[in-house]
């Protein structure tokens, strides 16, 4: 029971940072663009977030004040993703580029950017750029006082996460009732599955897209920021956030484009990812477990195309640019 | 032109729009009053979409001013028409397909906050009960008929208030009942002091809706009259510039075999609606059979189905040329006594002999390649022909060059994509195409569609030819002053039924016109 | 025309350009593009960029083991890019050539590691680069499969077959095929006869891409099979009424593009690494495909493309030793180039009519 506890906790911790892509990248398909540029943005959100937390602790030294530096990292790390997608928005909507190749730029360039602040960083400061040990809990210790996070059971289940799991579960909460609950909403949705129709009903389809997928960036980002100072322990660390960005992908199809879904789904994810260090079967190798995740993914891409249920589907314009005099 | 005085009217003063080298619209004025409704008559392709667009924000035109409410406006976006107050009902239903109607009628509303759906339904139900819609607003757009949806549209468009409406062939895909029902609500609407436009090419429509007609002729206006003064000739008359005395040829053939019977053929589509139900008829060799219908009857489906594109039950047999005919000799023979084309690709049907060409409708999206050239385009159904892996473009390109000689296509040359050249021409390459490759049933739906008077008359002239050498013609058209003119028989589709099939020389344009709206011409209601 | 009714800038399908325009635009937006990176260059470290783009040129093309660097950068992109464009021209999104090369990587080091012993080069290299063509284009066969069936989203699909395969290589490194002494999480070096000769100082595999350059545009342009990508591509509705059989298709030219991808693996595991490790494709298959897209899918562009690319890489090592600007500037400033050229390609297809300046832009 204990250990059933410890694992679950862990896997909500190791899939948090995909919550975040995930959620921000359905914002942006639900607006019908396919931004593959996420792996890209969270390493650009890892580098500038770390970095943003280093130099406030280095600059105020003994004062730097914990909550001060996690919103910097926040800050800072979702500014580095909408950036990105400012770039992605301008050639995919204005300029009518193709989107897959788009993201796969954003995702060179992105992935560049963030190695080279972490390289440069740290030639820079000639040591390895990691923030000191009280600032770091601020960031990896819950924000609930002691007595509740030592109930039994629902302590650690409900109150030992870090502040960005109830972040990232608000995020998701608010994403989900915006898209089904409230009329920008409801036009965001359209716009992702008929932009034509969306135009003609007087929608600014132009505007958004742009929003949803610079807002979308920015919340992806967070992500990678979140998984270099959470579950990479706060150092630069540019080998473990390779593949987040792609498994965030991987999610938001896993999850039906739904954030209420990513909710589990981030946390089963994270389970799979480290299911290796608890279950140990004799004829499956541990070092298979990490494909699960893209594998269950493709069993459930499989399974929506062969039931097609209106619901299920892809937003229909997803990945296709609109040009209101072309049609 | 006054353009001034009126309140809540639209007016427009020498709107011009162009596309690349092509005036769709050329100056065309127009005026409509609160509580009227215009019809803009034209033929297809005569710019009346186009000028609605303008209208609706959609496109942005080149020249020209538009009043409303006596000022004059500029209409960038969609939004913008609405902010004045104009709403248009398309021809292709803009709705998203996962949503409810409810949730369609308010899209775009710019309302703040969160959307309280019993609300909304109130309305609606409000504005249907006024006009007298019969509409759910719970339904989602992909559970609904053609109707449900237009009707969908249309509350959309009052629901954000507009008084000027704008509805582009509203009836085309509507049953005649269906088509009262729209007139009532429409005349409902007049009386609350709307002003509406309704695109159309259907006289009797124009007649008996409209107080005012506006006529356009390819791109050009040529004048407004009042529906009072005015009758079905007349209207013609300014619709197609001269008296509708066709004069086309109908030669009588020397053999008349039988080539393709259709037997019991039913086709369901996507979502099991049958579009074909139980059709039966024979085609013959030397003859033009027309088929005539309401748009949406079927037509597509059984063309579909006998070319091997569609799935379907029942049978379709394809009998080869007569012995002594021009066509024998050059096919290679198949069973005398039928060879089933049903459950058959369009691969196989051509392997075991059976030459079948086929003219779709949507000409660049199924006939041609859009963005090849003419010579890629020519091999499209023979690049397998020949030995070895690569392609041989020396006969297409040959082919290409002829085509252009004998059929005046006008193209800067064999490699210009045909995605640039004129509808006119664009057909003449795909007609050429299809009769070059000596067919002994060749079909076609709408081959003179958008096209101008010279190059209808070289289709006419094509299809004639193709008869006189024993080909079965299937003609799938919408005028019926040329189906009557062109054909031998004429098969009527009604709701996917076989409505009648009639000899076009004994028949009259008001009996094939009775058989398109009543399977067997009856006159009780059809279910 | 009332100007101030008139929206500021109004966009227009421009009819064909001239050629030359269209390469002055490009090459004006490769310009564009390296003064951008030349100015993150100096904010980053205060470099001179001229310096710095100097460092870059000298560094990629200066020496002869440079070039022969430059030239093993080369030859997985221009390869994976032709791996890619008869997809692309079927407008069939397959974004998996990283799994692709992987499969042909695994199955081509099977035969190395296994059969070394029993088969003598010329053979040996043989079976490896047919074994690596079946690996990778069965394993691009599968979403095709779904795709022509069901219509499984192909670029969803493909993108997660990537991680699929490199996951098996990480076991493979660590489990089965791990070398001796155990622990290393490696695999062995091949074997002499398993690695490909070198010709002029690089593994023979640049000769085996340009014949495969050509071959591509050959194929492309010239062959039935070219013929009907082409057709699906722009519209399946006239294939199936042409009478192709568009799921055979997809299924056949996604093999085809695995087959190539997967010969590429072979060749980075047989000539690049001599040995294989999960990294083998290292984002070489999403590089490749912007590479192909640039292109407009002709093979001789990619080329062109994927030179430019390998100098910017190789010179970005030179850089960091030399000015200790971080080796992931070439990733940047790769971006940077990727956004500028993906941008341009607008301007060759639009003009955009500023209010006021219609009259002038009707005239030209």
């Amino acid at each position: 029971m204990n250990d059933l506890l410890k694992f679950i906790v862990a896997a909500v911790l190791t899939g948090i940072p995909l919550l975040y892509g995930t959620v921000g990248e359905v914002l942006t398909e639900k607006s019908g663009n396919l931004n593959l540029g996420v792996e890209g943005m969270m390493y650009m959100g890892g580098a500038l977030g770390l970095g943003a937390a280093f130099y406030y602790e280095k600059l105020a030294g003994a004062a730097a004040s914990g909550p001060v530096a996690v919103v910097l990292a926040i800050l800072f790390s979702f500014l580095a993703g909408a950036l990105g997608a400012l770039v992605f928005s301008f050639l995919t909507v204005t300029l009518r580029a193709n989107q897959n190749v788009t993201g796969l730029a954003l995702t060179i360039f992105g992935t560049g950017v963030g190695q080279f602040l972490g390289e440069y960083m740290r030639v820079r400061e000639g040591t390895y750029v990691a923030v000191g040990n009280s600032l770091k809990s601020a960031f990896q210790n819950s924000p609930f006082p002691r007595f509740l996070q030592e109930l039994p059971v629902a302590g650690p289940l409900l109150f030992g996460y870090n502040i960005f799991v109830y972040l990232g579960v608000a995020v998701a909460v608010i994403m989900a009732l915006y898209l089904s609950r409230t009329r920008s909403g409801l036009q965001l949705r359209s716009v992702g599955e008929s932009p034509a129709t969306a135009d003609a009903a007087g929608i600014n389809v132009t505007r958004y897209k742009y929003l949803a997928t610079i807002l979308g960036g920015g919340i992806s980002a967070i992500g990678g920021m979140v998984y270099i100072m959470t579950v990479a322990g706060a150092v630069w660390n540019h080998e473990g956030l390779s593949g987040e960005g792609w498994l965030a992908v991987a999610l938001v199809i896993f999850c039906l484009w739904s954030p209420l879904r990513a909710l589990w789904g981030s946390a089963l994810f994270g389970g799979l990812m480290i299911l290796y260090l608890r279950l140990v079967l004799p004829f499956f190798p541990t070092q298979l477990y990490k494909i699960l995740p893209y594998v269950v993914t493709v069993v459930v891409l499989v399974a929506v195309s062969m039931r097609q249920k209106r619901e299920n589907q892809p937003p229909a314009s997803l990945g296709n640019a609109y040009f209101r005099e072309e049609r | 032109m006054m353009c001034v005085e009126q309140e809540g009217a639209i007016c427009l003063k020498g709107l011009t729009k162009r596309f690349g080298s092509v005036v769709a619209n050329d100056k065309i004025d127009l005026e409509l009053g609160r509580g009227e409704i215009l019809a803009l008559l034209g033929e297809n392709g005569s710019g009346k979409t186009t000028l609605m667009n303008m209208i609706s924000g959609i496109y942005f035109p080149d020249e020209g001013q538009i009043f409303v409410g006596g000022r004059e406006v500029t209409i960038r976006s969609p939004k913008d028409a609405f902010d004045l107050g104009i709403g248009m009902i398309h021809q292709h239903y803009k709705l998203v397909d996962v949503f409810t109607a409810a949730e369609n009628i308010v899209l775009g509303l710019p309302e703040k906050g969160k959307f309280d759906k019993r609300a909304i339904a109130q309305k609606v139900r409000q504005i249907s009960e006024r006009y007298g819609f019969d509409i759910d607003p719970d339904k989602k757009i992909y559970d609904m008929s053609v109707s449900e949806k237009q009707t969908v549209e249309i509350v959309k468009v009052l629901y954000r208030g507009a008084d000027i409406l704008i509805l582009d062939e509203p009836t085309a895909v509507l049953t005649p009942q269906e088509t009262d029902k729209l007139f009532a609500v429409l005349r409902n609407m007049k009386a609350d002091g709307k002003a509406i436009v309704i695109i159309t090419h259907k006289l009797h429509e124009v007649l008996d809706i409209s107080d005012q007609v506006a006529v356009l002729r390819k791109g050009k206006y040529i004048g407004t009259v009042n529906t009072a003064e005015t009758d079905a000739q007349k209207l013609t008359e300014m619709m197609v510039g001269h008296a509708v005395s066709l004069n086309i040829d109908r030669p009588e053939a020397r053999y008349r075999d039988p080539r393709l019977e259709a037997r019991h053929l039913t086709v369901l589509n996507k979502e099991g609606v049958r579009m074909l139900d139980d059709v039966s008829f024979l085609a013959r060799g030397g003859e033009i059979l027309g088929i005539a219908g309401v748009a949406g009857s079927g037509q597509k489906e059984l063309l579909e189905a006998i070319a091997g594109l569609q799935k379907g039950a029942g049978s379709v047999l394809y009998y080869p040329p007569h012995p002594n005919s021009d066509l024998a000799g050059q096919h290679v023979p198949v069973d005398r006594d039928g060879e089933e084309l049903l459950g058959k690709t369009p691969a196989q049907i051509q392997k075991i002999g059976v030459s079948l060409a086929f003219v779709p409708e949507d000409r660049l999206g199924m006939g041609l390649v859009a963005g090849m050239d003419m010579v890629d385009n020519m091999m499209l159904k023979t690049y397998v022909q020949g030995n070895g892996p690569f392609v041989d473009r020396k006969p297409p390109k040959e082919l290409a060059r002829r085509l252009i000689d004998e059929l005046e296509i006008v193209t800067p040359g064999v490699s210009t994509p045909v995605r640039r050249l004129s509808g006119g021409n664009v057909q003449k390459v795909l007609v050429g195409r299809e009769i070059a490759s000596s067919p002994t049933v060749l079909m076609t739906a709408y081959p003179v569609r958008g096209l101008d008077i010279n190059s209808s008359y070289t289709i006419y002239r094509l299809l004639n030819e193709q008869k006189m050498k024993g080909v079965a013609v299937l003609l799938v058209g919408e005028d019926l002053d040329v189906l009557l003119e062109l054909c031998d028989r004429i098969l009527v589709l009604c709701g996917g039924k076989v409505s009648a099939i009639v000899d076009a020389r004994e028949t009259s344009k008001e009996e094939v016109g009775l058989y398109m709206t009543h399977v067997g011409g009856r006159e009780e209601e059809p279910k | 025309m009332n100007e101030k009714h008139t929206p500021l800038l109004r966009l227009a399908k421009r009819e064909a350009m001239s050629s030359g325009k269209r390469w002055a635009i490009r090459i004006a937006a490769i310009a564009l593009a390296l003064l951008a990176g030349g100015i993150v260059m100096a904010l980053a470290g205060n470099n001179n960029p001229f310096a710095a783009y100097a460092t870059i040129l000298d560094g990629a093309l200066g020496k002869k083991t440079a070039v022969r660097q430059t030239v093993k950068n080369f030859i997985p992109l221009l390869g994976t890019a032709l791996a890619i464009a008869p997809c692309f021209k079927m407008k069939f999104w397959n974004i998996g050539a990283e799994g692709q090369i992987t499969a042909g990587a695994v199955c081509a080091t099977y035969f190395a590691l296994f059969w070394a012993g029993r088969l003598p080069q010329v053979p040996l290299l043989l079976v490896m680069a047919l074994a690596g063509m079946v690996g990778g284009g069965l394993w691009a066969l599968v979403p095709a499969f779904f795709k022509a069936r069901w219509g499984t989203n192909e670029t969803l699909f493909t993108l997660m077959m990537n991680y699929i395969i490199i996951g098996f290589v990480k076991w493979l490194q660590g489990g089965p095929w791990e070398k001796q002494p155990k622990g290393s999480q490696q695999i062995a070096q091949f074997a002499e006869n398993a690695c490909l000769p070198k010709v002029a100082g690089v593994y023979c595999g640049w000769i085996i891409v340009l014949v495969l350059m050509v071959l591509m545009f050959l194929y492309m342009k010239y062959t039935k099979q070219g013929y009907e990508i082409a057709v699906v591509g722009e519209s399946e509705a006239t294939a199936r009424y042409a009478g192709m059989n568009v799921g055979r298709i997809i299924m056949r030219t996604m093999s085809l593009s695995g087959a190539v991808a997967g010969l590429v693996g072979f060749l980075l595991v047989s000539g690049a690494n001599n040995t294989l490790y999960d990294g083998v494709a290292g984002g070489v298959g999403f590089t490749a495909i912007t590479v192909a897209w640039l292109a407009q899918l002709n093979p001789f562009g990619m080329a062109a493309i994927s030179a430019m690319l390998a100098v910017l890489e190789k010179g970005a090592d030179t850089l960091q030793t030399r000015m200790g600007v971080p080796v992931a500037i070439s990733d940047v400033i790769t971006g940077i180039l990727l956004f500028f050229m993906l941008g341009c390609e607008f301007f060759i297809q639009y003009r955009v009519i500023v209010r006021g300046h219609e009259e002038k832009e009707a005239a030209k």
